[in-house]
């Protein structure tokens, strides 16, 4: 079962503008496994969005470029692919992106149901009839819970729930082997979040699909992954599975910060501790450990040497000095 | 004091040096310098009595070192008439660009930061002057008020009223709905220094630029309108009338069209590219 | 334990707004609150529930339909313009968005100045260019930034600012309508922290309106539940989460996804129906269509808020 979709190796992404180059993912690898969910944690700027941008090869055109590092979707490299043949197999019918912003993700002068069939007709290639794909798209609205009947209106009478749903619903359509869901729920209240990641979560188990989930809420990362990375300024941190990350036990310090800087719902706590300062410009990044600066454990070998990555368990890896070789003693709480 | 005047000389420093980093706004400006320079002292350059004096035995002569653009039809020089041209071109351009924007942009402030029934009242006077076409509109008003300077100056700036008012407003009314704006209004601002310290400074880009672009325009309107004799009349020495006196003599002396011509297409290139760079240069968020 | 200086209280407060067709859009309806001096007061509610509103029309940055506001027991929706700009000075706002909040065209040091010279609070520049960088030392912004745009500045920096400038008249009362909303949560941290410092220093009284409830619990002495515009439930902070009455806030609590494994399994709550529709809504229970407890007089007539416990305010008929 657990087969490898996804596999990205030491990816490195830059931006190029005239006057800099900013460097917005630093050698990351990950790997999605079909039917589970991968969750990517950080904040503004990690490098997030601008993995995933990579994976379907939409990173903006004159500036951003893939400076190192492979990604492979079942073995087949992405970058090896014509451009038809990525549009015409991987984009929208293997692989699924949602963006954050349900409103902007619509066309607001086409109905609901012709946008899903688009989606549909444009990867037909068994040749359905018109009637079968219409079928399908009533099948794909009530799948995420909307009334087939209100495929004939148009996105603005929808509400922003909805509307996340029927762009689910169009990354559904073809039953893509991995979802890629950029912040789905951050535009979202609550309640409507909760409905949402329902359905996903019913979705994944009916069809199958593997999903790579990017959020910067632990929340949303504790309800619905698997497995869970945490990016800091283009790196992954610490990755694991859900248990490996959330159990107290070692973690990297900016995991720990995260998980402070939230106020609980269960104990009061009178302050908040903060990660004090701020991400290093991705434009000069400091030669030793990206985190040295705002790390409260940090020392003289942080400031100078980049860490490498240490496993802790079969799963669970950090990339910090505190957990390299020799000092795994080192532990804490 | 002195150091809000320090502060003042920083930020216009700050202005030039970004100003100066632009290369085709520099372009504009330095030939934008070269026909005010032109303009101001055509009458240094040149003797005046050249641009009416009529030479029956010099007519339509080929530029020469006597005559630097040639004569025209009746023997006048070409170059003095195009050097004074200037003079009138500029003037009327620029006033009536300043007036449309005086008013309209008052205006356009005034609708976008009252709203409702001012907004209203106003708006729908500007649709209706809109309806007419510019060029008509400042056709009609020269033919009522007599082609002169003057007239053709108030017919310009009336027809690109709306054209300001328009524009101002919708440069404005995001602002006026800014979350900066409430701010000020919460720590009590008057409307007055709402509008001209918190609004004004962040929808005065697309405006300069409509502003400098008016200007060329509105040289090539007072051109026009002289061309079709409406405007400035004859024997006065003005780029379009020296144009639509030339027409005929197209053909055998091609000079006389291309020159005034090239004038005008060189004045409002110069304001355009200039425009663009004054935006660019006042805005913070673009800074390097 | 003696009871707090009552700063600020509404009462039955509306705004509505005029849509087409002469129909109103009831944002805020009928509501009722109590601020005492140097307490925060959090307003918690999804979007279009009418917290922004709320807050707006406390400041009469929006004029109130009907209702009253007193501030230290004095009507304000009775002021005129010159009195209610003297007691703007005492009301101040800290907006959600750091980056449409303050002008780009004036630098970090002009921005917090604004307020003082509009109020003409000092007579020399120097007394005014000691207390802004004074300020500026206050909310943490270093010196240096004394003539920076604000473009220059990340989010968490750009919202001191904003603090800043709220601070900049001495107020009592602040309203902060989703401050940390938009920062990351490190950066959030640092907001959440400065602010609850200000007001044990200044004593300062928030309405601290946000959709995070984890948030809201953390820096709120009270706590009013907001859905479509009305009140629905107001109490003490822990109460709130140890004990809620509504259903929608027993929901609302539900709904949030909590950074815990234990949590996984819990099925997340899931709120079934349409929202009722703002405009000339009909009258009962606003939560009627969406709540699996109804019944048919909850759909008959309004319900207002009712001591339920002491201290405990709910509106629902099964209680």
């Amino acid at each position: 079962m657990d087969e490898i979709l996804l596999k990205i190796e030491d990816l490195f992404i830059e931006y190029q503008t005239e006057l800099e180059t900013v460097r917005a993912v630093n050698g990351v690898s990950l790997e999605v496994k079909s039917g589970r969910t991968l969750g990517i944690v950080g904040e503004t700027g990690a490098g997030k969005t601008t993995t995933c941008l990579s994976i379907l090869r939409l990173l903006p055109d004159r500036t951003g470029r893939v400076t190192g590092g492979n990604i492979c979707f079942r073995d087949k490299n992405i970058y090896s692919l014509s451009e038809e043949e990525m549009r015409t197999q991987i984009c929208g019918e293997k692989i699924s992106m949602i963006f954050q912003d349900p409103m902007t993700s619509l066309n607001p002068v086409m109905t609901v149901g012709s946008q899903i069939y688009e989606a549909l007709k444009y990867h037909n290639h068994e040749n359905k009839t018109r009637e079968e794909l219409e079928r399908r798209v009533d099948e794909v609205l009530e799948l995420v819970g909307i009334p087939a009947e209100r495929k004939t209106e148009y996105p603005h009478q929808f509400s922003g729930g909805m509307k996340q749903r029927v762009v689910i619903a169009i990354a559904l359509a073809c039953e893509p082997e991995l979802l890629i869901a950029d912040e789905p729920t951050t535009a979202l209240d609550v309640t409507v979040q909760a409905q949402v990641l329902a359905m996903m979560r019913d979705l994944q188990k009916k069809v199958g699909s593997a999903i790579l989930l990017i959020t910067h809420d632990l929340g949303v990362v504790a309800q619905m992954c698997d497995d869970a990375l945490v990016m800091y300024a283009g790196e992954i941190v610490e990755s694991g599975s859900i248990e490996d990350i959330f159990t107290p036990g070692s973690h990297h310090p900016y995991t720990m910060g995260l998980f402070g800087a939230i106020p609980d719902l269960d104990s009061a706590v009178d302050r908040l501790t903060p990660i004090e300062g701020l991400m290093p410009d991705p434009t000069k990044l400091p030669d030793g450990c990206y985190f040295a600066d705002r790390c409260p454990y940090a020392e003289e070998l942080c400031k100078q040497i980049h860490p490498t990555r240490t496993s802790l368990s079969g799963t669970h890896t950090i990339l910090c000095h505190r957990f390299s070789e020799g000092l795994k003693e080192v532990s804490h709480e | 004091m002195d150091r809000t005047n320090e502060k003042r000389r920083g930020k216009l420093k700050e202005f030039w040096r970004r100003l100066r980093k632009n290369k085709s706004a520099i372009i504009g400006l330095i030939l934008l310098c070269l026909i005010v320079f032109c303009a101001l002292f055509a009458g240094v350059i040149c003797n005046e009595d050249d641009a009416y004096r009529q030479d029956a035995h010099n007519r339509l002569q080929a530029p020469s070192s006597e005559h630097w653009f040639g004569t025209d039809m009746y023997g006048r020089d070409v170059f003095t008439r195009v050097m004074f041209g200037s003079r009138i071109s500029l003037s009327i351009g620029i006033s009536a660009a300043l007036l449309s924007l005086l008013t309209g942009g008052t205006l356009g402030a005034v609708t976008a930061f009252y709203g409702g029934k001012v907004d209203d009242i106003i708006m729908r006077i500007m649709d209706m002057l809109m309806s007419i076409p510019a060029t008509l509109m400042a056709l009609c008003i020269v033919a009522a008020l007599g082609g002169s300077a003057v007239n053709l100056f108030i017919a310009m700036s009336l027809s690109s009223l709306p054209e300001f008012c328009r524009l101002s407003r919708s440069a404005m009314l995001p602002i006026v709905g800014s979350d900066y704006v409430e701010a000020a209004r919460a720590y009590g601002s008057r409307n007055g220094r709402i509008i001209f310290k918190e609004i004004m400074p962040n929808a005065l880009g697309p405006i300069i630029v409509q502003t400098t672009q008016s200007v060329a325009s509105k040289i090539l309107t007072a051109s026009s309108l002289s061309f079709l004799g409406m405007g400035v009349q004859a024997p006065q020495p003005e780029w379009g009338t020296m144009l639509s006196e030339a027409r005929q003599y197209m053909r055998e002396n091609p000079y006389l069209v291309l020159i005034p011509g090239l004038f005008i297409i060189i004045t409002a290139l110069s304001f355009n590219l200039f425009g663009d760079g004054l935006r660019d240069a006042l805005d913070p968020k673009l800074k390097d | 334990m003696n009871e707090a200086r009552i700063l600020i209280e509404v009462k039955d407060l509306c705004k509505y707004f005029d849509v087409k067709g002469g129909r109103k859009l009831h944002a805020v309806d009928r509501v009722n609150l109590t601020i005492p001096a140097g307490k925060t007061l959090g307003v918690v509610g999804e979007s279009g529930c009418g917290k922004s509103t709320l807050g707006r029309t406390m400041l009469r940055l929006l004029e109130p339909t009907s209702g009253q506001i007193l501030f230290e027991g004095k009507d304000i929706t009775k002021a005129r313009k010159s009195e209610m700009r003297q007691l703007r000075s005492k009301m101040q706002i800290i907006f959600q968005d750091p980056y449409s909040s303050i002008n780009p065209h004036m630098t970090v040091s002009d921005i917090i100045m604004q307020p003082m010279i509009v109020n003409r609070l000092f007579h020399s520049r120097e007394e005014m260019v000691a207390r802004v960088k004074k300020l500026m030392d206050t909310v943490g912004l270093a010196d240096r930034l004394y003539n920076a745009y604000p473009h220059e500045l990340d989010g968490g920096r750009r919202q001191r600012i904003g603090v800043a400038r709220a601070l900049a008249l001495n107020p009592e009362f602040i309203v902060c309508d989703e401050p940390v909303s938009a920062l990351d949560v490190s950066i959030q941290a640092q907001i959440l922290n400065l602010l609850m410092d200000l007001q044990d220093q200044m004593g300062l009284a928030y309405m601290f309106i946000t959709h995070d409830l984890s948030v809201v619990k953390h820096i709120s002495d009270e706590i009013a539940v907001l859905y479509l515009g009305q009140c629905i439930e107001r109490c003490g902070a822990t109460e709130l989460f140890r004990n809620p009455l509504h259903p929608y806030t027993k929901m609302l609590l539900a709904a949030i996804p909590v950074p815990n494994l234990s949590a996984r399994t819990r099925e997340l709550q899931v709120i079934h129906g349409e929202v009722t529709n703002p405009i000339d809504p009909p009258p009962g229970c606003r939560f009627a269509a969406r709540c699996p407890y109804c019944r048919p007089e909850c759909k008959e007539k309004d319900l207002p808020l009712r001591e339920v416990n002491p201290g405990h305010f709910a509106a629902c008929t099964l209680l």
